[in-house]
């Protein structure tokens, strides 16, 4: 197991080193002096160098590298070129949104998917199982930005439950910011969930093909309790994979969902980002998205190993 | 035309498949109104006999815009398919030759690179760093298809090579990128079309995601996210604004899903169980 444990370990560095020189390489092509930039057309050339020398942008490309990547990992982003405050206040602040909508779209997901699939599957070829495959089929195709403005329609335009975007914010306490994060979740779950139930009901169907589970029908359980006490666990391996998968989809998916919603997240920190040409912003957060998707395969594949044991063998 | 039938998706799909191909198609010749003219007089109308669809806030026809909206989606989706192809097939093929080997080694962590970016990460890096179009849009859809084809073909590849035919193949001294291109890639390529056309709704998804933030087509280019994003303001006075393009993304994507699925149990009846 620990053998295993500092493989896959190496791997992750690997993995978060050869990202870490994709982003900042393909940001370092862009023309145009950000130093200029912030500074306008009338500055002289030593504040200009000044500047540069404060930004950490003199130097050859590999020092510039250095420092950025050395900076990453001291929790230091570097100062926004437009804001000049720190890259890692920003993100922070951003943050306390994205990662519960994530978060909270994730559970919403499981909370559907779960009872969803089980439910298919145990009533394999009935209308249930039709019923639920084709919604999942909807669920699938819809374009969750588009299932979102139709339920800002309905359920803040029409029937004035919700407000139609914005964030109320922490400090209005706990109920309120749920409550304006409800809609969001449930647009970026919609497609999570239906992706999530044809797994769970696949896999719950394979699972129930095999030999132990003729063998503990045999001994005499009846179906259902064949199914909640041998084929379930067993099923969930699959499942697992698909939902740390889409966690990094949840939180990118969320770039757009903020869009509809206003909400004040790392998605609309990157397209202010984006329109002021303020490069930094942007590679920070693609940095920090990427870093989250790399660590949360790292710990699925470790939970793995630790529930499979055969699994340790194999890369 | 038996086997055509067994599959209950398939005809359905194919249909809507069909008729969002063929108003694409016909949008090159023929629209009911030009959609780069104005005509403010008539802004902002309800469906009607004269607009099916309605009007938008310049007065352009609803329809019209989505015909031609399609054909904005599909190019985009079809040509990014199209990279994942060209690129990821011969790199799943090279892999799959040399199992274990440094290429197949190399080829393999490059893929789990890329697909440590969610494709809108992708998108959000190249409109930061070259700016929005159409086009940067493909790259990004695109680059993001290339690890899917690649994983896809050596996986199919691999289980190839152990086979009789290709060992009796090579005894009669064909080369592994000969048996590659005669033996393995037929015997793929079914496969290969049903991921196809399950790329293929994924990047009209992922196109018309790109073009409501304003990542992808611009104006006056019509797309059917870019309809989304501007009538979003309008939604709760003129809500058709914002129903019919979703629509037209919905049963398009809905389309391919239901093809993809119909052709695969066409193909081989016994994956039918193991899509999710």
């Amino acid at each position: 197991m620990l053998r295993y444990f500092f493989k896959r370990l190496l791997s992750l560095a690997l993995s978060l080193l050869a990202a870490s020189v994709v982003i900042f390489l393909a940001l370092e092509v862009v023309p145009g002096d950000p130093a200029a930039y912030m500074l306008g057309l009338n500055a002289q050339e030593d504040t200009l160098n000044a500047l540069r020398e404060q930004l950490g942008l003199n130097g050859t490309i590999l020092e510039r590298y250095l420092s950025w990547a050395g900076g990453l990992l001291t929790g230091d982003f570097g100062i926004s070129y437009t804001y000049r405050t720190p890259v890692a206040d920003m993100i922070g602040d951003r943050l306390w949104v994205s990662l519960p909508l994530a978060l909270y779209a994730l559970t919403l997901s499981t909370l559907i998917a779960f009872p969803a699939g089980i439910w298919a599957a145990s009533r394999r070829g009935s209308y249930v199982d039709a019923g639920v495959m084709g919604v999942t089929q909807l669920g699938v195709a819809i374009p969750n930005f588009w299932f979102a403005m139709l339920m800002v329609l309905v359920f803040a335009i029409n029937l004035r439950w919700f407000s139609a975007g914005g964030f109320a914010g922490w400090d209005e306490g706990f109920w309120a910011s749920i409550k304006s994060l409800t809609l969001p979740a449930i647009a970026l779950a919609l497609p999570q969930a239906s992706i999530l139930t044809r797994v769970m009901r696949s896999s719950l169907l394979d699972t129930l093909g095999e030999d132990f589970i003729r063998t503990a029908r045999a001994k005499g359980l009846s179906k259902g309790q064949a199914m909640w006490r041998h084929a379930l666990r067993n099923a969930l391996i699959p499942v697992l994979t698909i939902m740390g998968l889409q966690f990094s989809f949840l939180l990118a998916g969320a770039i757009i969902i903020e869009n509809v919603f206003y909400l004040p997240g790392l998605g609309r920190l990157v397209f202010q980002a984006i329109s002021a040409r303020d490069l930094i912003v942007v590679e920070s957060v693609v940095m920090l998205l990427v870093f989250a998707v790399i660590m949360v395969n790292f710990s699925v594949d470790l939970a793995y190993a630790l529930v499979d044991p055969r699994l340790r063998g194999r890369r | 035309m038996n086997l055509l039938l067994q599959s209950r998706t398939l005809i359905p799909g194919a249909i809507l498949t069909v008729i969002f191909a063929g108003a694409a198609i016909v949008s090159m010749f023929w629209v009911p109104y030009d959609t780069t003219v104005l005509d403010i007089a008539n802004k902002i109308k309800s469906p009607s006999f004269a607009h099916p669809f309605g009007t938008d806030q310049f007065g352009r026809d609803i329809l019209s815009m989505i015909m031609v909206g399609a054909r904005t989606s599909i190019a985009v989706a079809l040509v990014a398919v199209g990279i994942g192809m060209v690129a990821g097939v011969p790199l799943g093929l090279a892999a799959a030759a040399r199992k274990g080997g440094l290429l197949d080694e190399f080829i393999m962590r490059m893929n789990d690179l890329v697909f440590a970016f969610p494709s809108l990460l992708i998108a959000v890096m190249i409109t930061a760093v070259f700016g929005a179009s159409a086009l940067n849009a493909i790259i990004a859809i695109g680059i993001f298809n290339i690890p899917v084809f690649a994983r896809l073909t050596r996986g199919a590849a691999l289980s190839l090579w152990s086979r009789d035919y290709i060992m009796a193949a090579r005894v009669a001294g064909k080369g592994s990128a000969r048996i590659s291109l005669e033996h393995i890639l037929p015997n793929v390529s079914n496969l290969l079309i049903v991921q196809g056309t399950i790329q293929f709704s994924l990047g009209i998804l992922a196109e018309a995601g790109l073009s409501y933030v304003g990542l992808g087509a611009q104006p006056p280019l019509a797309s059917w996210g870019r309809m989304l994003a501007d009538s979003q303001t309008m939604i709760s006075f003129a809500p058709h604004l914002a129903l019919f393009p979703g629509l037209a993304i919905l049963l398009t994507v809905l389309g391919l899903n239901l093809l993809g699925d119909g052709l695969r149990d066409i193909f081989d009846p016994k994956l039918r169980r193991a899509r999710t």
